[in-house]
């Protein structure tokens, strides 16, 4: 314990320093070398950058664990880099270079800021490094909190706008209210350990009964923190409302970015930490995944605003993910690895085309506003047809695959009752769904409005999410064998 | 007994002092309130032998933190928010849930609380010892998030400004 900072925990942190540095970059060359409201776009060449720099690191990290195997593991155990983190940060830099690309149009339209936005949408990426790399408490912590404080200001972003501003307020609120359930259980767990090391907890833990009252305060009110930042019911209150007041390319992050970010948190300490007390954890998750399938389903089918339904529909798959997590076995947590990265490009995707919609005054979030795409935009409303179905779970697009490992499993363990009830939602989703290829295909635009708004970047991250969710629906294989590979320790 | 005696006057002045910030209608009575509740938590401090801890709670919290609060009151309109209702109707409900999962939190606590096998405390410390024991813990065990914080700030600063200032 006497060396600190050796070259082994500089390698670990390599591509967090990076993103910082170039986050802190955004925010100092804004003013000073583009002076013109009309360079600011430029400021994306930093967070290109960045994440260039930090996916180099990345790789480098997966070579040494293709070489030695395993894991890594830096400050005496505080952070750990094995192949399931790694899966995850690619996603996060996935999900911040295309919410990068579409933001840049969709900021001209709205006329806001683009510095501090690019800059803190990299800060928010080095938190979500720490909820899949973290391995001690409090590390984990900071990292959330991170993350969720960047989250509050993007949401808040549209100041002139005042759902913008609402919607901030209530997530602050709500997640300030969350994060306090998630220290309380975090201060328990340290009680029961002594430590706040993952690996000290899972021997205290597999070391008590299973009848512990205090282990059971521990892993609920943990439950209630990590539930409510992945938007499972019945902590799904916030979403909707901030879903729909937070700026469109913010709500694709938040859908794809946070909920990835919590839902690696959420596998690292129930699948492993807290692994030897299953039986306790696994009513609460079967509750939420069945309550979250139920109300986002429901909720969604009635929905007006696109940004809204989606965000019911994330909810929705929020449970499926559950599913695989309740489930356990390997098929289980393959299953969720490739559900999650088939949800970012689909769910990016639709969230993209929402984002082409948003026209100089015109909000565009209206599903009416998707009357009459395939006339105007063939393009736009092809692909969208692709990631609706793909939300939908049908073949041959990627979702349906995320869906087949995630019953398979549910079949494996022996949760039928799940498996059949997961069948039937999966039923309802296609309804509202198809409410909006209706929109796209049959019913006409009943008054002449603009272009849509694209630019080169939204085409580039429309083409890139597009033909991913294709080619993995239709040759999985490399993708199902990363996702394995991912969770071999 | 006088430790304990001690431990519940200052749990005491905490609560207290934090119900009387949110429930309070003038913005400078707030403020005071949650001087009270800050206090409280320096004395827990004390009582766990953090001097320091407890010192870095006073100078920074009571006194940064609370002249910065005072400044903010003095600027923003006091009167026009003092006459708006604080509370929506769903009060009553919100209470019901407080007690409610206060109570049932207390229960499992009373519990369990004879499991609860909390790590080895640490060795009591010479009271000249402290700020190197804490700097010991947050510059070897946990600098990551030491580190990680200074971010964590950062996002907050910038964004207060953008959320304050009008045109950027």
């Amino acid at each position: 314990m006497s060396v600190y900072y050796t070259s082994l925990d500089h390698f670990v942190l390599l591509p967090v320093l990076l993103l910082a540095l170039f986050g802190c970059a955004t925010l100092l060359f804004d003013f000073w070398v583009f002076p013109e409201a009309h360079q600011r776009k430029y400021l994306l060449i930093f967070l290109g950058l960045g994440e260039a720099f930090a996916g180099w690191a990345y790789w480098r990290q997966g070579a040494a664990l293709a070489i030695n195997g395993g894991e890594i593991s830096a400050f005496h155990g505080a952070v750990v880099v094995d192949h399931f983190a790694l899966f995850f940060h690619w996603i996060f830099l996935i999900t911040t270079l295309v919410v990068g690309l579409i933001s840049y149009r969709y900021l001209e339209v709205r006329d806001e800021h683009h510095g501090e936005y690019y800059g803190i949408l990299m800060l928010a990426q080095c938190g979500m490094f720490f909820l899949a790399s973290g391995n001690d408490l409090v590390t984990i912590f900071v990292g959330l909190e991170t993350m969720a404080v960047s989250f509050y200001v993007l949401v808040g972003f549209l100041r002139a706008e005042q759902r913008s501003n609402e919607a901030a307020l209530k997530y602050l609120l709500l997640g300030g209210l969350s994060s306090g359930f998630l220290a309380y259980g975090f201060s328990i767990l340290y009680g029961i350990a002594g430590s706040t090391l993952l690996n000290d907890i899972s021997k205290a833990v597999a070391s008590r009964g299973h009848s512990d009252t205090i282990l059971f305060l521990a892993i609920a009110t943990t439950t209630v923190g990590l539930l409510f930042k992945i938007a499972a019911a019945p902590f799904h209150m916030w979403a909707p409302d901030v879903y729909e007041g937070a700026p469109t390319t913010i709500t694709a992050f938040l859908a794809v970015g946070s909920k990835a970010a919590s839902f690696a948190l959420l596998m690292r300490v129930f699948a492993s930490t807290l692994g030897s007390a299953r039986s306790t954890w696994e009513p609460l998750l079967i509750a939420a995944a069945v309550l979250s399938m139920t109300i986002g389903n429901l909720a969604a089918i009635t929905q007006t605003n696109t940004k809204r339904l989606l965000a019911y529909s994330s909810v929705n798959h929020a449970g499926y993910v559950l599913l695989g997590v309740i489930a356990g076995n390997n098929t289980g947590y393959k299953g969720v690895l490739i559900y999650l990265l088939v949800y970012t490009f689909m769910n990016l995707g639709a969230f993209l085309v929402l984002t082409s919609l948003t026209r100089k005054g015109l909000a565009g979030e209206d599903i009416n506003d998707l009357r009459g795409l395939m006339k105007k935009s063939p393009g736009h409303a092809l692909w969208m047809l692709i990631f609706l179905l793909s939300l939908a779970g049908i073949p041959p697009t990627a979702g349906f695959f995320g869906k087949y490992f995630i019953f398979l499993s549910l079949i494996e363990t022996g949760h039928y009752v799940l498996a059949v009830l997961g069948c039937l939602y999966a039923a309802v989703a296609i309804y509202y769904y198809m409410r909006m290829v209706k929109a796209m295909f049959i019913e006409t635009e009943e008054e002449e409005t603009p272009a849509l708004s694209t630019s080169f970047g939204t085409q580039v991250a429309l083409v890139v999410t597009g033909v991913m969710t294709l080619v993995i629906g239709v040759y999985p294989e490399p993708f199902v064998r990363l996702a394995q590979q991912s969770f071999q320790r | 007994m006088l430790e304990t005696g001690f431990f519940y006057a200052f749990a005491a002045l905490t609560l207290i002092g934090a119900i009387l910030t949110v429930t309070l209608r003038n913005a400078i009575h707030c403020a005071i309130s949650l001087i009270g509740s800050l206090a409280g938590v320096a004395g827990l401090y004390l009582l766990q032998k953090a001097e320091f801890l407890f010192a870095v709670q006073i100078v920074l919290y009571i006194g940064g933190i609370m002249v910065l609060f005072l400044f903010v009151i003095m600027l923003v309109n006091l009167d026009a928010a003092a006459r708006e209702r604080q509370y929506h109707r769903h009060w009553l409900a919100a209470v019901i849930c407080t007690v409610g999962s206060g109570a049932l939190i207390t229960w499992f606590l009373r519990q369990g609380s004879g499991t609860m096998h909390l790590g080895q405390s640490a060795p009591e410390l010479p009271s000249a010892g402290n700020v190197e024991a804490l700097s010991d813990v947050l510059f070897k065990q946990y600098l990551v998030p030491f580190e990680l914080a200074s971010v964590l700030l950062l996002v907050a600063v910038v964004g207060s400004v953008i959320m304050a200032k009008k045109r950027i």
